[in-house]
């Protein structure tokens, strides 16, 4: 347990501190969200209708852009490698990694979601609502993220190429998480969306350790 | 009579007729050695003979694609790993972190004890523990980076270049760093032009690559 | 240059697999089906084609149309087969290590995209005077173009990395992902189509297809499963030797550095 936390804290550190991403995907999530009316027009009741769907593609979007840092600094640093040297198997070390950078870029940015819910004139038990769904999907995007991040850390400018893998694999989770707010046609909808974000996160959850240290472990050859 | 504290379970390392290959490649073969407590061995050759390659495939990072690595008195129950120090070429160092936090880390990470002042002050980094890591020189910062051996206590160190970016002094410094680990019973693996100081020669040994695969070539 | 045979076994101390999986043997076994592949592939396309535009019935609703979906039915089989090579041989490089998987998945997948390209194009044909439209989000158009979006960036992923032996089992993972996902990619936006659109649009399976449909249809499936054996050999092959090239150049680059010091 003393290894994970070690990873936990110290992943945690650097997001936090200068040249750190948390405070950038935050601000980046809230100009997203807040430059669509300028798109869609200032009609109230239009941007409420949308207004989950917005807040979920700032998030997305969002958090495609920390991604690139989460494995690619220690790769390039030589810290993963003395890392893979500790008795804790690199499937955990991913897994601590993956929990400090949810904590650090998808937490403030879900805390920060009334703001966005206000310029959106969303109604308060919607936000409520929308926080919980991201609450609940916003760890398979980070998961999909980790993926397509361990795939091109050996890439020099494999930020580019990232987001392109991640997108279509995020699908399930946009659908499942702007259903879970929108009114459907059919009844219960919302209820069924909000089980399936969750059982897509757990699935993510369960596969994605494997994932990105075998892919890890490739780029180190 | 040699004293055994950094080995106390007497781990040796058993390499024979180790190769490797990337692409229908072969990068090194016909490496073999033993490396007994207290021993070092110094991986020597020309550039691009495969030494990084060799060490990535000791430590387990490349797949070998023949011959055989042993460690001997290892409790089967742990991963070889756990036994093993590596410093590459890049020090593993985070700037936006204090010295002295970088140094707890890989003493938790690898489940060290309380070692990391002792660590600090061997680095002669003690004055400034609590300075972020971005105001060290090179020099500084390579030190910092091997200071990583000492937080936690592991048989074989596994040393890719650990002199690059190192002064005169530095080089004694890390000299005196493989002497004293080895004066313990410890085993030292180094790619290095270093001459290791205060050691019998018979303590050390040299392991010439990439003669073999160029013989192949020419 | 004999570094294939210095390195890897020859093919006579293998099993029955490894030795048709040994890039040097492939060569030299596939050499030998290339054309007769080429000419049933041929045979079929021209007998698919000339019973779909001679030899079956216009839908009495559509028309002449309905005929386009003897290119975009087997074209929508083989992106979601095409896939499945992938997956397959994505398991074969990062178990077996093996180089011939990583040359079967790379050939593969631009021949996945260009067949769901094909698929999506005919569909869209064929919905402008169907539904009145190019594009529909119906649920299998929205499935297939996630399809291809899949498999255009797995083609960037592999225009990006240098060293493609390397890049072979790392891209592996990144095609199991793509597999287990896919099917849920399908489930969701079924789900949401059913959501957003209840009124579905015409399904073409089911037995209902009478046999002038359905054997145009059946020689078509072969012709165009054919045609992608064929295509996927030939694209293999060049990939190997390709290989090859780039390792010669390598060895010699390597003997001029060690000539010279």
């Amino acid at each position: 347990m003393k290894p994970f936390l070690a990873v936990l804290t110290r992943d945690m550190k650097l997001a936090t501190r200068i040249g750190g991403d948390s405070l950038t995907v935050l601000l980046f999530y809230i100009m997203t969200g807040a430059i669509m009316p300028f798109a869609i027009g200032p009609d109230k009741d239009q941007l409420a209708q949308l207004g989950p769907a917005i807040i979920w593609i700032s998030a997305l979007l969002s958090l495609l852009l920390a991604l690139d840092r989460l494995f690619r600094m220690d790769h390039e640093d030589g810290s993963l490698l003395a890392m893979r040297q500790a008795s804790l198997p690199l499937e955990m070390i991913v897994v601590a990694k993956i929990c400090a950078h949810w904590v650090t870029t998808a937490l403030p940015l879900i805390v920060a979601t009334p703001v966005l819910a206000i310029l959106l004139n969303l109604e308060i038990d919607q936000t409520l609502r929308v926080i919980f769904t991201l609450l609940v999907g916003t760890p398979a995007l980070i998961c999909f993220g980790a993926i397509g991040a361990a795939v091109t850390v050996s890439i020099k400018r494999g930020g580019l190429i990232a987001p392109i893998l991640i997108l279509p694999l995020s699908i399930p989770t946009l659908i499942f998480g702007v259903s879970a707010v929108s009114s459907g046609a059919i009844a219960n909808a919302q209820d069924a969306a909000l089980l399936f974000l969750a059982g897509f996160t757990l699935l993510s959850l369960v596969f994605t350790p494997f994932a990105a240290a075998l892919a890890l472990k490739m780029a180190a050859e | 009579m040699r004293k055994n504290g950094k080995n106390p379970e007497n781990i040796a390392l058993n390499v024979t007729d180790l190769a490797c290959e990337r692409g229908g490649f072969e990068i090194f073969a016909n490496v073999s050695f033993t490396a007994k407590p207290g021993e070092v061995i110094l991986l020597r050759g020309p550039n691009g003979a495969g030494k990084s390659t060799c060490l990535a495939t000791l430590y387990g990072v490349l797949p070998k694609s023949a011959g055989d690595i042993s460690f001997e008195n290892i409790d089967p129950e742990r991963e070889p790993r756990e036994y093993l120090h590596i410093v590459g070429h890049v020090p593993g160092v985070k700037t936006t972190l204090t010295v002295k936090e970088n140094l707890s880390f890989w003493a938790q990470l690898y489940g060290g004890t309380e070692n990391v002042l002792p660590a600090i002050e061997a680095a002669g980094l003690d004055a400034i523990q609590d300075s972020e890591a971005s105001i060290l020189s090179a020099g500084q910062t390579r030190r910092l980076g091997l200071a990583r051996l000492l937080v936690a206590n592991r048989p074989i160190w596994i040393l890719d270049e650990p002199t690059s970016a190192l002064d005169k002094q530095g080089d004694q410094w890390v000299g005196q760093l493989i002497a004293d680990h080895c004066a313990e019973g410890g085993i030292v693996i180094a790619a290095t032009h270093l001459e290791i100081p205060h050691l019998a020669p018979e303590a050390v040994k040299t392991v010439m690559i990439g003669q073999t695969a160029m013989d192949h070539a020419s | 240059m004999t570094e294939s045979k210095s390195q890897e076994p020859t093919p006579q101390d293998l099993g029955f697999f490894s030795r048709i999986a040994h890039p040097g043997y492939f060569l030299e076994w596939s050499r030998y089906f290339i054309w007769p592949l080429v000419g049933i592939a041929a045979i079929l396309m021209a007998y698919g084609l000339y019973l779909a535009f001679f030899n079956s019935p216009a839908d009495y609703q559509q028309g002449e149309t309905v005929r386009i979906m003897y290119v975009h039915v087997p074209s929508a089989w083989l992106s979601q087969f095409c896939y499945a090579i992938m997956a397959a041989a994505a398991i074969g490089s990062l178990v077996w290590r093996h180089p011939l998987a990583d040359v079967s998945a790379k050939a593969a997948a631009p021949l996945g995209a260009t067949f769901t390209a094909i698929a999506l194009i005919t569909g869209a044909l064929w919905g402008a005077p169907t539904w009145g439209t190019f594009w529909e989000w119906d649920g299998r158009m929205t499935s297939t173009l996630i399809m291809l979006f899949i498999y255009l960036g797995i083609i960037a992923l592999w225009r990006t990395f240098e060293d493609q032996v390397r890049a072979g089992r790392i891209i592996a993972v990144i095609t199991l992902v793509g597999a287990i996902n896919v099917p849920i990619i399908k489930f969701s936006v079924d789900w949401w189509n059913t959501l957003h659109q209840p009124a579905s649009v015409f399904r073409l399976d089911g037995p209902t297809m009478p046999p002038s449909i359905l054997l145009p249809l059946f020689v078509m499936f072969f012709a165009f499963s054919f045609l992608f054996l064929l295509l996927h050999f030939i694209s293999m092959r060049t990939e190997i030797l390709r290989r090859r090239a780039r390792a010669i150049e390598r060895q010699y680059a390597q003997q001029l550095r060690t000539q010279k010091p």
